[in-house]
């Protein structure tokens, strides 16, 4: 009898460590032998601008029970064994770490499914709002078609 | 009573993070609730009136527009997520 898989979010002003975080992950049972991880990062260039610094807000409790209802989504639709979701709130300049996703499986195919799952969910309902810093000033990020495009995909596929 | 938040580019544009407004338990909906914002005229017409993509959540949880509102409740209005 396998444990039972441990869902895990944190939403935290300081950095993450992602090596160590896979290697958690990795260890955690002696019968994983897939490890996916995605890091999303800040990026200096948006719609044609230099980006400077961008600031993260969240809407505290609500934000965390999203992340907390997108795993278990996922849990429903793949086997996998762990899943963890960090994600970053503040001020963050380019090249910072905003994000975190790893989950951990017996094989590669539902942890990938599984991990995409979670981003796309995540970009689309769990809420953060990015504000970025340019030479012109400041401005909200506008929400993406292409980001509920990506979530819609899921609709299609059943769950295991 | 009822606790109303606003958050990101909304927060800004209104000037304000929370408010409570009276509501009778169970006589209003989210759709109503707004349009009781957007009488307020000026910026809050411009946010509530339909013109710009609001979302809505009760409770701290995402809702329609026909989401019945409660006593007590914590209703929360914002932009379209932008995090990941």
């Amino acid at each position: 009898m396998s444990a039972p898989a441990s869902l895990t979010v944190r939403v935290q002003l300081e950095d993450f460590d992602a090596g160590a975080e896979i290697n958690r992950l990795r260890l955690s049972r002696s019968d994983t032998g897939a490890v996916v991880a995605f890091v999303g990062q800040v990026r200096d260039l948006n719609d044609g601008d230099q980006v400077s610094a961008m600031t993260l807000e969240h809407y505290p409790g609500m934000t965390e029970k999203s992340l907390e209802q997108i795993l278990q989504q996922a849990q429903q639709r793949w086997d996998f064994f762990d899943a963890l979701v960090v994600h970053r709130i503040g001020r963050l300049q380019a090249s910072d770490q905003i994000v975190l996703v790893v989950v951990s499986g017996a094989h590669r195919g539902e942890a990938f499914s599984a991990c995409e799952f979670i981003m796309d969910y995540l970009k689309t309902e769990a809420p953060f709002w990015k504000k970025e810093e340019t030479a012109t000033g400041e401005r909200w990020v506008e929400a993406k078609a292409s980001d509920n495009e990506s979530k819609q995909r899921w609709s299609n596929n059943a769950p295991k | 009573m009822i606790t109303v938040l606003y958050f990101a580019r909304l927060r800004e544009a209104l000037g304000l993070s929370q408010e409570q407004i009276a509501v009778a338990d169970g006589a209003m909906t989210v759709a109503s609730l707004m349009q009781l914002l957007a009488a307020r005229g000026a910026v809050w017409q411009q946010e509530f009136a339909g013109c710009r993509l609001v979302r809505a959540a009760v409770n701290q949880t995402l809702v329609a527009d026909n989401a019945t509102i409660n006593a007590g409740d914590e209703v929360a209005f914002f932009p379209p997520v932008t995090g990941g």
